[in-house]
């Protein structure tokens, strides 16, 4: 049994003017100890993919059908409280700027000792020994100083650091990760996608790595996910589909990455912009864009269908068996 | 380099008062605070081509290109435009003739167009403030030219910003930039804000429109692969200072400088080779309070006692600049 599973998930934004169906009948699974990649560009639909799986959609919008298990128990239509407790002890949650996920009033152990009392049975002075350990893990020097620092007085890096013990400290089933190194710099950036990846091997920890940067799909993955307007495109195992991408959006995308060592050709460029919400057009969404629609693009949507070993992707051309 | 270099700077150097208020400073009897951006910044750019420099958050990288559009005063050293120095304390007269030459794009296209004016306004501010135009007819024609150039279409004029998606508006600055004809194009992180297809569209339509009008671009990057995409020369800064410069092949295939070693190596790699990395210690120190010697010591892995007490100079090797008393030595090889 997977450890997650996500079944026609949509999410919806009610208006004036009718419901804005911002993700669109996507299912995935995850097994224990995997990183699931979850990509695509501003819009996509991914942020509210991993929003809706920790339960904190922001009202309007809301889950409007599908349904999303945990370990065999269905998570999406549970009472707030009982989400709450579910969250923190069984998902952790890491989000792209530090300061948003930390208290500022309080100093990293407090909050760390709360969060570790509040889900494990353990009394103060153990609590502080397990923040003390966690802070170390997390690779934060002297922590039995710094566990009394407040979060201004870390750098970014670290405050991020601090951000992943916090979301392992209830030693968690999964964790979802929305961009967490997007606000950090290169240098800092690559320590974390290693610590994030170190930390979920040793702990066997499930992984939903949100991001819209393929380079740490690349490095951190298992599987990865394409998002296209709120619709699963592609699906599967890191290697087949960075190498072999089967959606000609994903083509389009790996072939958009500038590349040190490809110098001075021209980059691929997929024309216009991904559609609005509001004007997410018939059939497959991306066939205004794709070099290889054809008739049927245009009225049917296509849905996932098997390309190759735990490979699939949504594409009337791949389904007829056409194209690479 | 036979033709004279379009741009230039020599010695270029900013610094920003940080000090506390006088009377704090009086009572406390604390000195003044200053924060080095940029210190001793050499490089020229040859017309027509394409010179990067890259680096992370507080390198002074932006401080050098806003410097260069006379955005803010050097401090220290001087620029020089098409051979003749820019005196910044000539007047807005003076320099008008050299400041409508020189653009700059900026990184977020949200912030740098002003909402309550039209894209055909705002396009043809550069037209009016240096009065390039005789008429309304000819500002008109003017602008549609310029939104074609830069994959708009001239209806798109009578449209607001908001109207737009991040790439479109990108794409308004560009067509403000060029308005002026200028030579010269400042661009601050263009594309960092853009999602990689729209980031895609950019850069293609920046190498064409240097082929088209020859173009020559500072590019202030912290993304290498745009980098090594674009530039024909780089500059890799480190806490202010250029720590080695050099062609964009050489950079990349032959890096010297172990924080240029220490960049390249944290680039995500789409080739899945997996390879575990070195995890590399450290953060940027602060600026205000910059490590003695080589400002880059307390994170190489081949600093010596030298390294901690005096400063590298850059020195020539190979094709390249760099500043690093252990490729000077050979204890690194170069």
């Amino acid at each position: 049994m997977p450890l997650l599973e996500v079944e026609d998930l949509v999410v919806e934004f009610p208006t004036r003017r009718g419901r804005l169906v911002a993700v669109d009948r996507v299912s995935f699974t995850i097994e224990a100890g995997q990183v699931l990649g979850m990509v695509g560009e501003s819009g996509a639909g991914k942020s509210l993919t991993g929003m809706a799986i920790i339960g904190l959609l922001e009202p309007p919008g809301r889950i409007a059908g599908g349904s999303i298990r945990l370990e065999g128990r269905r998570i999406d239509d549970l009472p707030p409280e009982a989400m709450r407790r579910i969250r923190g002890r069984k998902i952790g949650a890491i989000f792209q700027d530090p300061l948003t996920s930390l208290n500022p009033l309080l100093t990293i152990g407090r909050q760390l000792e709360e969060t570790i009392r509040t889900h494990l049975d353990l009394d103060a002075g153990a609590a502080r020994v397990r923040a003390i350990g966690l802070l170390r893990e997390v690779g934060i020097p002297a922590p039995e100083r710094r566990i009394d620092a407040f979060p201004h007085e870390l750098s970014g890096g670290m405050r991020q650091r601090v951000v992943i013990a916090l979301a392992l400290a209830a030693e968690p089933a999964l964790v979802v990760a929305d961009e967490p190194t997007t606000a950090l710099d290169v240098s800092i950036q690559a320590q974390i996608v290693q610590l994030l990846k170190r930390l979920c091997r040793e702990h066997g920890t499930a992984v939903l790595l949100v991001t819209h940067d393929m380079g740490v799909i690349a490095e951190t993955a298992d599987r990865v996910a394409v998002l296209y307007a709120g619709r699963l495109v592609e699906l599967g195992p890191v290697e087949a589909v960075i190498r072999r991408p089967r959606h000609p959006y994903t083509q389009g995308l790996m072939g958009a990455i500038p590349r040190i060592g490809a110098r001075k050709g021209r980059l691929v460029q997929i024309e216009g912009s991904m559609p609005r919400l509001d004007a997410i057009p018939p059939g497959c969404a991306f066939h205004p864009r794709c070099p290889h629609a054809f008739a049927r693009c245009r009225t049917e949507r296509p849905e996932l269908v098997t390309t190759g070993p735990a490979h699939r992707a949504a594409c009337w051309r791949v389904e007829a068996g056409e194209g690479s | 380099m036979s033709a004279p270099p379009l741009v230039a700077v020599e010695g270029l150097a900013r610094r920003f008062d940080v000090s506390r208020p006088w009377l704090a400073r009086l009572l406390t009897r604390e000195p003044r605070r200053w924060l080095q951006a940029v210190a001793g910044v050499d490089f020229a750019i040859p017309r027509g081509t394409t010179m990067a420099l890259v680096g992370e958050s507080g390198c002074g990288k932006s401080t050098v290109a806003r410097m260069l559009v006379g955005l803010l005063q050097p401090s220290a050293g001087r620029i020089l435009f098409d051979g003749s120095p820019l005196d910044p304390r000539a007047g807005r007269k003076a320099l008008a003739p050299v400041r409508r030459r020189m653009q700059m794009i900026f990184q977020d296209p949200y912030a740098s167009l002003d909402p309550r004016w039209r894209v055909a306004d705002i396009v043809a501010e550069p037209l009016d403030a240096f009065g390039l135009v005789a008429s309304r007819a000819e500002r008109r024609e003017r602008v549609a030219e310029l939104l074609r150039a830069v994959g708009l279409s001239p209806a798109d004029g009578s449209k607001y910003p908001h109207e737009f998606s991040g790439g479109q508006r990108q794409r308004i600055s560009i067509a403000r930039a060029l308005a002026s004809r200028p030579d010269f194009l400042v661009c601050d992180e263009p594309t960092s804000a853009l999602d990689v297809s729209v980031q895609a569209q950019i850069l293609n339509l920046m190498k064409d429109l240097q082929e088209r009008l020859g173009l020559t671009y500072l590019l202030i990057s912290h993304n290498l692969a745009v980098v090594s995409l674009m530039a024909d020369r780089v500059g890799v800064m480190y806490l202010g200072r250029i720590v080695e410069l050099a062609p964009a092949e050489e950079l990349f295939t032959r890096p010297r400088h172990p924080y240029t070693r220490l960049l390249l190596d944290t680039v995500p790699d789409l080739e899945l080779r997996r390879r575990e990395r070195v995890p590399v210690a450290g953060e940027v120190p602060s600026p205000i309070d910059p490590p003695a010697g080589c400002a880059f010591h307390p994170r190489c892995p081949w600093a010596n006692g030298r390294c901690r007490a005096e400063r590298p100079e850059p020195l020539p090797v190979g094709a390249a600049r760099v500043a690093c008393h252990a490729v000077e030595e050979g204890r690194l090889l170069a």
